[in-house]
C-alpha cells in the first residue's frame, strides 16, 4: 500500500491538521508516513498545503511532483494542483467558491459540498473532518477506526468529549462521495 | 516498542534528544525554520525533571558565548539556529575550536544570502564544513536526511564532541526540520554528575577542590612557537577525526551506471529519482554523505570506479561538488543541479537534469 497525497486550501482551514490526523492514522496501522508542511508565514488566509505519504515500505522523497490523491479546498489550490494528480489518481474538491471546476478526465473527479455540510451540522470546525472523511471513502488508506485513534493521540485529554462530533463528521463525510 | 514510535517534526526531535542526552543546557534564539527546537524545549520544562537550563539569549552572539561558557566547565551544550543566525556564531565557532571544548552546534538552514528566505537550503556547506569563522578550524558536520537520523545525530554529535574535544555540528534544511515522520527517541540518559564531569574533562574548569593545578581555558597565545604547536595537536586531532568518523550510507553503488552525491533532504528526494530512473532502465547508485566533515572521499571514489559520470544535485550554487571533483580526481565528469532561494526540486526535476547533463549531451 501507498498513497501520495497532497491537501491545499486557505490557512486555517485544518489543511495542516487533517494531514497530521490522517498521518496519525498511518501510524497507528504501522505504515511508515510522512508530513510535510509548506511552511511560512501565512496563517489564516494565505494559502496552505500538506504532503502526506502513507507507505508499507521506507519513504524515499518526502516532497512530489504527482499525487495518487489531491484534495483542494479553493481556486487557487484547484488551479495549482489539478495538473499534479497522476493519470487514474483521484481529486477531491470543495465546491464552495469554485468557478473554474476541473476539466481532466483521465483522473476520477469528486465534488464534495464539504462548506455546506459543516454548516449543517452547525460547526464550521467540522470542515477538515468532513473532508478527511470523504477522502477515507474515495481511497479507504486508513481505517476510520485508525483516524479515531490517531485523533485521541493527538487531543489533549480535555478535548476527548469532542471524539463522538469528529465520527459523525467524518462519517458525514464519506456520504458525500458519490460514485 | 511500537509504543514508543511516535511521530514529529524535526525540530522537535532535536530538542526531545537533547533531553533525553541528558543535556546540561541550551542556549538559543528563534529563528525560522527552527524556532520549534527552543519552542519544544520550552513546552517539555527539563528544568523540571533532569534539571536541564533552556535559555532564550538575547542574540545569537550570545548564545554561543553562553555555550563558549557552559563547554569551558564540561558541560553538554548547544545551540540551534539557521543560517543568518549561524553567520553570527561564526566568531564563537572558532574560538570553542581554538579552545578545545566539546560543543554542539545546530544549523537548520534557511536559503540566503542575507536575510534570505525561511525556505530549505544547504549553502551553509562551505561555512559549516571549511570553517566560517577565522583561522585554522573544522568542526565534525553531520548530516541528517530523516527525523530519526535528527533524534540519533543528537547524542553521536556529542559523544563526538567530547570524545575529540571538538565542536560537533548538525547541519540540515529546513525541510527535515519541519517534516514529521516516524521516530523512536533514545532512552533518557543522567546528566553527568560533577564528579563525573571531573572525571570524563579533567581539563573543565568546574572547580579545583584544591586538588589539582589550575586548569586555564583560552584561545589566546601569543608565543608564535606554541601557537603553531597548538595548530600542530589541532590538525592532528582532525586527522585523527578523518581517519575514525567518517560516516556515508550507499545505496545500488555496486549495480548502476551513474553515481549520484546527495545529502540531507536531497538525498531523500534523489532516493525517488532513483526509483523513477529504474522504472526507465536508467541505473543509478547513491553515496550519501553522513559526516560533511570529515568528507567520505574514498568511498566516493571507490564506488565512482567504473561509472559512466556523477551527478550532484545541491540546494546551492554547488558547493559540496567542489569535494566530490576532489574526491573523483576529475577522472570522470561531474555534473551539478541546483535550485535557490527556498525551492526544492522534485524527483521527475532531478531525473531530468541527470539525463540532460550526462545521459543526452
Amino acid at each position: 500500500m501507498k498513497a501520495e497525497i497532497v491537501i491545499a486550501g486557505f490557512g486555517g482551514q485544518g489543511v495542516l491538521s487533517m494531514g497530521k490526523i490522517l498521518a496519525y492514522s498511518g501510524l497507528m496501522e504501522d505504515k511508515e508516513v510522512s508530513w510535510l508542511p509548506s511552511y511560512g508565514p501565512e496563517q489564516r488566509g494565505g494559502t496552505a498545503n500538506v504532503t502526506v505519504i502513507l507507505n508499507d515500505e521506507r519513504i524515499s522523497s518526502p516532497i512530489l511532483n504527482s499525487y495518487d490523491m489531491v484534495v483542494v479546498l479553493n481556486q487557487q489550490s484547484l488551479d495549482k494542483f489539478e495538473s499534479k494528480v497522476k493519470p487514474g489518481g483521484i481529486l477531491i474538491y470543495d465546491n464552495y467558491g469554485i468557478h473554474m471546476p476541473p476539466t481532466r478526465k483521465d483522473i476520477k473527479v469528486y465534488s464534495i459540498a464539504a462548506t455546506e455540510a459543516s454548516i449543517e451540522m452547525k460547526n464550521s470546525k467540522t470542515f477538515n473532518m468532513i473532508v478527511l472523511g470523504a477522502m477515507l471513502k474515495a481511497n479507504p488508506m486508513v481505517t476510520i477506526e485508525s483516524v479515531l485513534k490517531g485523533l485521541k493521540k493527538t487531543l489533549p485529554e480535555r478535548h476527548w468529549h469532542l471524539l463522538p462530533l469528529n465520527e459523525e463528521a467524518l462519517k458525514k463525510g464519506a456520504t458525500l462521495i458519490n460514485d | 516498542m511500537k509504543d514508543q514510535v511516535t511521530l514529529m517534526k524535526g525540530n522537535e526531535a532535536l530538542a526531545m534528544a537533547m533531553i533525553r542526552y541528558g543535556a546540561d543546557g541550551y542556549f538559543g534564539y528563534p529563528i525560522t525554520p527552527q524556532s520549534e527546537v527552543l519552542e519544544k524545549l520550552e513546552e517539555e520544562m527539563p528544568w523540571d525533571t533532569t534539571g536541564m537550563v533552556v535559555l532564550q539569549a538575547e542574540s545569537e552572539v550570545s548564545a554561543i558565548n553562553m555555550v563558549y561558557a557552559g563547554a569551558c566547565c564540561g558541560k553538554a551544550v548547544c545551540t540551534s539556529t539557521s543560517s543568518p543566525g549561524f553567520s553570527l556564531m561564526q566568531e564563537g565557532m572558532s574560538y570553542m575550536s581554538a579552545s578545545e571544548v566539546p560543543a554542539l552546534v545546530i544549523n537548520v538552514m534557511r536559503g540566503g544570502p542575507g536575510l534570505g528566505t525561511i525556505h530549505p537550503s544547504q549553502a551553509d556547506y562551505f561555512q559549516a564544513c571549511k570553517g566560517g569563522g577565522h583561522g585554522d578550524y573544522h568542526p565534525i558536520v553531520l548530516a541528517p536526511s530523516s527525523v530519526q537520523e535528527m533524534a540519533d545525530f543528537v547524542g553521536l554529535a556529542w559523544d563526538l564532541a567530547f570524545k575529540y574535544r571538538c565542536v560537533s555540528m548538525i547541519l540540515v534544511d529546513g525541510l527535515i526540520g519541519q517534516m514529521m515522520e516516524k521516530v523512536v527517541l533514545p532512552e533518557q540518559k543522567p546528566r553527568r554528575t560533577e564528579d563525573q564531569i571531573r572525571e570524563q574533562c579533567p581539563w573543565a574548569i568546574n572547580g579545583r577542590k584544591g586538588m589539582r593545578p589550575k586548569n586555564i581555558i583560552t584561545s589566546l597565545e601569543l608565543d608564535d612557537d606554541k601557537m603553531e604547536a597548538n595548530n600542530e595537536r589541532f590538525q592532528a586531532t582532525y586527522r585523527e577525526i578523518e581517519k575514525n568518523e567518517v560516516r556515508c550510507e550507499l545505496v545500488n553503488t555496486d549495480d548502476c551506471d551513474y553515481l549520484m552525491v546527495a545529502f540531507g533532504s536531497m538525498a531523500r528526494i534523489g532516493m525517488k529519482t532513483m526509483e523513477l530512473a529504474a522504472e526507465e532502465g536508467i541505473k543509478i547508485g547513491l553515496v550519501r554523505p553522513i559526516t560533511l566533515w570529515p568528507f567520505p572521499t574514498k568511498e566516493i571514489a571507490e564506488a565512482a570506479k567504473g561509472k559512466k559520470g556523477v551527478f550532484v544535485p545541491e540546494l546551492s550554487c554547488g558547493q559540496m561538488i567542489e569535494d566530490v571533483k576532489l574526491a573523483v580526481e576529475c577522472k570522470l565528469p561531474v555534473e551539478f543541479y541546483g535550485r535557490t532561494g527556498g525551492n526544492v526540486p522534485s524527483p521527475e526535476e532531478l531525473l531530468d537534469a541527470l539525463k540532460n547533463k550526462l545521459i543526452n549531451k
